[in-house]
């Protein structure tokens, strides 16, 4: 017992030793790469970001809250802070909810593992590939001609009109949303089943045993002990809310009311050539995401 | 008595349905690209992938014309030589950096490591969006726009909080006397880092990996901020794009090129799926 106590002291002496010695090299060249990559290209990145964001578009001139008054009262902006609140509601709601659903009906079936793997498949694939995949799905041929598109051939075969699911507001937010369920609830299911597996049988064998009916046991027991899992979940289903882009960008590029706010940001960039605004959009973005962050890894701190 | 027995099968039944529901409505997208992009352009445009499936063994109806077209006048190929490129580099570089952070953040005692390692858990706050103007600036000012060095280095940047925060909660909960003995019968730092701490977390390094290489693998985003145009560099997921944008309605070229850039993820996540998983739990790894 004695000897790796000693160890210990001695491991940590040594560094301490070394570090006066060696003016803290060792220390540093392990931590040191990352903490110069970080340094380049995320905290000083950011500092100026924020310092942009209140000058002109070629950060030449000191212009105020300007940029920012256009966030918050240009049309494009609303539109775009509208529909990331749509995802918000209706995106997470899905992921979660169809992810906690999915990870309870799959404990109860022989073929778990196989049909866990199916819906988490579209994880592992690109946001373009998803695009790809249901702009497909989604694709309109007019009334009378033969459909190519699987949503619009059912419609007919249900004698509906075919839609054009990514070209009518607000019905296309909702078809785009759906290619996130597709995407996301997998992700959701895995992390929830695992949680769910973890619940002590005893502890609803013992409700039951009290007369607790299905519904209860789920209210008072499965839901209160996933606690912890669905803070989770929800936080980085709320981050990826707001920061989604690719979906847009490939399937609509924000056109017929779908804009978002990332999807704002690049066309700042890029084709207004407005860095004041995009940097603007860019600290809303992080005042955004840092309270559900914050959450996010206080979880994972806990856990780990 | 039959009713009794209904009764009691009836939420199995149910169960059974909502999950075999799900499985289709999961599978059928993909399933429905994958058969377009081996039918001839002239069936794509008029008719429904599902009218194949009333004789799918039909092979005559099937071509890979699409894909030899995507290959080579789509430039696919080259994508496809340029999305291992960066992958590669945008893997290898930040998990390295990565494990040599984590470890001297959890093994060394040196002054400052608690502050260290708060700001890598504050930099997972920061959405890359923050970064771009000024990183792109600096980029156009270093000639590293366009350029794969450039966008390994970016990736190394941006995937390196994640990174050290999961490999730190992993060298956390290898035991210290394991160093210290170590380091008593006289080994290095630098040889317990190497020869104990590496294979001692190569479920970890493993998860992470492959996290990493699918996430720049698929990443859109960053390749479009920093490439710009430059479709000679461009990985699979920007000539997708842009090819959804000059095709936009040439299915069977977009299905062939969309699933084309799926095949490696598809590959690492079926044989690969339990370390995939681990790694998107982030953190959560245990043993």
């Amino acid at each position: 017992m004695a000897r790796p106590n000693l160890g210990r002291a001695f491991f940590r002496e040594r560094g301490m030793v070394m570090r006066r010695k060696t003016g803290g090299l060792t220390p540093l060249l392990y931590v040191g790469p990352a903490v110069f990559f970080l340094t380049i290209f995320q905290v000083y990145p950011a500092l100026q970001t924020i310092y942009l964001s209140f000058m002109d578009r070629r950060s030449e001139a000191f212009v105020g809250l300007a940029n920012y008054k256009f966030v918050f009262t240009s049309a494009p902006m609303l539109t775009a802070f509208r529909n990331n609140l749509i995802w918000l509601v209706f995106f997470t709601a899905g992921t979660v909810g169809l992810g906690l659903l999915f990870a309870i009906l799959v404990d109860k079936v022989k073929y778990e593992s196989f049909a866990k793997s199916i819906i988490f498949m579209p994880m592992a694939i690109s946001f373009v590939g998803a695009g790809v995949v249901w702009k497909f799905m989604y694709t309109y041929k007019p009334p009378g001609s033969e459909q190519i598109g699987l949503l619009n051939q059912i419609l007919m075969i249900f004698g509906f009109e075919p839609k054009g699911w990514l070209l009518e507001s607000p019905l296309n937010n909702f078809a785009l949303i759906a290619v996130g369920l597709w995407i996301w609830t997998g992700y959701c299911m895995v992390i929830l089943s695992a949680a769910y597996k973890g619940i002590p049988k005893e502890l609803t064998e013992a409700a039951q045993v009290d007369g607790a009916n299905s519904l209860q046991v789920f209210r008072h027991i499965t839901i209160p002990e996933l606690k912890p899992a669905l803070t989770m979940v929800v936080s980085t289903m709320l981050v990826n809310v707001l920061k989604i882009f690719d979906i847009i960008y490939v399937m609509t590029n924000g056109n017929y009311g779908t804009e978002v706010i990332a999807n704002r940001m690049f066309k700042e960039m890029f084709q207004f050539s407005n860095t004041g605004r995009a940097s603007a959009i860019a600290v809303i973005l992080f005042l955004m995401i840092v309270p559900i962050m914050y959450a996010n890894i206080r979880q994972k701190l806990r856990e780990g | 008595m039959n009713w009794q027995k209904l009764k009691r099968k009836l939420p199995r039944l149910v169960v059974n349905i909502v999950v075999i529901a799900a499985i289709v409505i999961w599978f059928v997208p993909t399933l429905g690209l994958l058969i377009t992009s081996f039918r001839p352009a002239s069936d794509v445009a008029y008719t429904g992938w599902w009218t194949a499936l009333s004789s799918p063994l039909k092979f005559t109806q099937y071509t890979v014309e699409n894909y030899k077209n995507v290959l080579s006048s789509g430039g696919m190929l080259i994508a496809f030589r340029n999305s291992f490129i960066i992958a590669i580099g945008g893997t290898v570089i930040p998990v390295f950096f990565a494990a040599l952070a984590a470890f001297g953040l959890s093994k060394l005692n040196f002054q400052g490591r608690g502050f260290f390692y708060a700001l890598i858990v504050m930099m997972l706050v920061v959405p890359t969006q923050m970064t771009f103007v000024p990183v792109l600036r600096l980029y156009n000012k270093l000639s590293l726009s366009g350029t794969f060095g450039g966008l390994w280095l970016v990736h190394t940047g941006y995937g390196l909080p994640f990174s050290i925060f999961m490999l730190h909660t992993f060298f956390q909960s290898l035991p210290d006397e394991l160093f210290e003995a170590a380091h008593i019968d006289g080994a290095s730092i630098w040889t317990t880092f190497i020869r104990l701490a590496i294979p001692l977390s190569v479920p970890a390094l493993a998860s992470l990996v492959i996290f990493q290489f699918l996430a720049v693998w698929n990443d859109l985003l960053v390749a479009l901020i920093y490439l710009g145009g430059h479709q000679s560099v461009a990985p699979l997921t920007m000539r997708l794009s842009s090819l959804v944008g000059s095709h936009g309605q040439d299915w069977h070229l977009l299905t062939a090129a969309a699933f084309i850039s799926m095949t490696v993820p598809l590959i690492v996540f079926l044989a690969l799926q339990k370390y995939f998983v681990r790694g998107l739990m982030g953190g959560a790894v245990k043993g």
